[in-house]
Parts: structure tokens; C-alpha cells; sequence
């Protein structure tokens, strides 16, 4: 599978993302925010985390109409998959891919730390994997990570089981506990905390290898079949 | 300006630093920013049509923020 991976001025994230990516098996090309189209036959676009264009006006705002975002959004509309990362949440967001947006920190402070998630559903490429006991370990390292959207909205991502991760001890105040959810179609995933970061023997935690190798069968799978 | 109803912790921080400084009767605080342009268009009713578009497309993010526009 081939895997693009954007790196925006700020960007910090992307060589961690395309370890793991690699060591999931991937061919990867990082993709620099000017580019106006994405590698041929690209299958997945990671879009890391980081503080593309430091974080200027808000999080993500700018990334998200940059040059490169806009052979994004020809990806998404294909129907082809994206992991967007802490920051590449907020790009998502910000490109309306992904509903909600990414507030401060309730606590106004930047956090970093290990964080017990649930994986809430299996209904995707990227949480299939985690079926045996739902919970995994992955690091947050944000100050922005405080997950809000309208009630309404809400309901509708619980309705629809787009609400791929949530915080067993919600660090940020996000509404629901959300940590991560999935678009419409299932094959964008947004979430702040970091799979990349743990994905390692030397890691503080292996859960989120999972993530990269299930995403890697199941859409090779997806592409067999299409 | 934050929208009506999204948590914003930086202005419950300065209300309680305001509170902190002796100023009662501070009821709430809202902690928005300023986005000053200088345009090249001259005609007011382009300029706002103008203004209104970037701040959907680009300085305000309607999902959390709202925005008012003035001119001098």
C-alpha cells in the first residue's frame, strides 16, 4: 500500500508517522504542503501532528488551505483513506472532512502523557484490530485537544458509531470523552492521541501498531475487492 | 468571539485573575481577538461582501467562533 504523508512548515510528527507506516509495511512518500496533487496510486494520506504554520490564527486553520489540502480533499472524495494525527485532527476539522472543531485544553494547560482509550467501534479498517479487549494506551501531547461539537452533532456521531476513541480519564474536557472519530464513509479517522508514538518495543506502549497494520490488510483487502 | 455556549477557558482564567484583583461584579467574560485588514477596495458594499467571504472561508471558524465586522 502506498502511503502519503503531508509535512507542513511545523510539522513534527511526520518522520514518526512514516516509521510506523513502514514498519507496518508501507511504501511512504512525504508530500510537502505545496504540492498541488498527491503521489499516483496513493491508497492512505497521513496528515501528522505537529504545529503546522505555529499555530497561527488557530490550529490547523492555515494547513488546512494549503495547496496539498485540496488534493486531500480530492483523496477524501474518492473515498480513499486518511489518519490525521493531533494536528492533522485539526486539519481535518478545519477542512470540514471531519465534523467539530478542537478547542483549548478545559484545563488551559499543554498535556503529555500516556492515556487509557476505549476503542468504542470495530466498524472501521482502523479499529477492527482492537476487538480482543477494546482498551489501549497511546500518548496525548496536546494543549488543543478538547473535542467540541454541538449536542446534535454529537448524537449523531453516537448514532451512526463514528466515535472511534474515547478517554477512560478524559484529559481535555472533550465532549462525550471523544478522542477520535471516524468521517461518514469510516475511512477517516482524526484522533489526538498519538498510535505512532507507541507502536515500538521502546515505546511506553505497542497498541498503536495495531492501528498502522490493520489499516495497511484491511485496505489492500478493500482494494482487492474494489 | 468564542460562540455562545463553547467553553472558553482563557476568559474564565481572567475572570478569576479579575476577581483575584479586588474588581467585583465582573458577570462574565468572553476573550475574542482583532483581525484588522487593509483593503484595497473602496466601494463599502464589495469591502463587506468581501470581508464576510474570508472570514467564512478562512478567519473565523463558524463551528466555535462568531464574528462581527466594522468599519472605521
Amino acid at each position: 500500500m502506498r502511503v502519503a504523508i503531508l509535512v507542513f512548515p511545523g510539522s513534527n510528527c511526520d518522520r514518526d508517522m512514516a516509521i510506523a507506516f513502514r514498519n507496518a509495511g508501507a511504501r511512504v512518500e512525504m508530500v510537502w504542503h505545496r504540492k498541488t496533487s498527491l503521489p499516483a496510486g496513493t491508497d492512505i494520506v497521513g496528515v501528522p501532528g505537529g504545529f503546522s504554520y505555529g499555530d497561527y490564527l488557530r490550529c490547523g486553520a492555515i494547513a488546512a488551505r494549503s495547496p496539498v489540502c485540496c488534493a486531500l480533499n480530492v483523496h477524501v472524495e474518492r473515498g480513499g483513506y486518511v489518519l490525521g494525527v493531533c494536528n492533522g485532527f485539526q486539519v481535518l476539522t478545519e477542512m470540514g472532512v471531519l465534523p467539530g472543531a478542537l478547542l483549548r485544553n478545559a484545563g488551559q494547560r499543554y498535556i503529555c502523557r500516556s492515556e487509557r482509550l476505549n476503542a468504542v467501534t470495530l466498524e472501521s479498517v482502523f479499529t477492527a484490530a482492537y476487538g480482543r479487549d477494546r482498551r489501549v494506551v497511546f500518548p496525548i501531547a496536546h494543549r488543543d485537544g478538547n473535542y467540541f461539537a454541538d449536542p446534535e452533532q454529537i448524537k449523531r456521531l453516537q448514532g451512526e458509531d463514528r466515535i472511534a476513541f474515547t478517554y477512560v480519564d478524559n484529559p481535555n474536557g472533550s465532549a462525550g470523552d471523544i478522542a477520535g472519530i471516524l468521517s461518514a464513509n469510516r475511512r477517516v479517522l482524526g484522533l489526538m492521541p498519538h498510535p505512532e508514538r507507541a507502536a515500538e518495543p521502546a515505546h511506553a506502549s505497542v497498541d498503536g501498531a495495531a492501528l498502522f497494520s490493520g489499516l495497511l490488510s484491511e485496505a489492500a483487502v478493500a482494494k482487492s475487492a474494489a | 468571539m468564542p460562540a455562545t455556549g463553547v467553553l472558553d477557558p482563557q476568559a474564565e482564567a481572567v475572570l478569576r485573575a479579575l476577581g483575584s484583583l479586588g474588581f467585583d461584579g465582573v458577570l462574565g467574560v468572553r476573550q475574542g481577538k482583532v483581525i484588522e485588514l487593509d483593503l484595497a477596495e473602496s466601494d463599502p458594499r464589495r469591502a463587506r461582501d468581501a470581508v464576510e467571504s474570508m472570514c467564512i472561508r478562512l478567519l473565523a471558524n463558524t463551528v466555535i467562533e462568531s464574528y462581527m465586522i466594522e468599519f472605521p
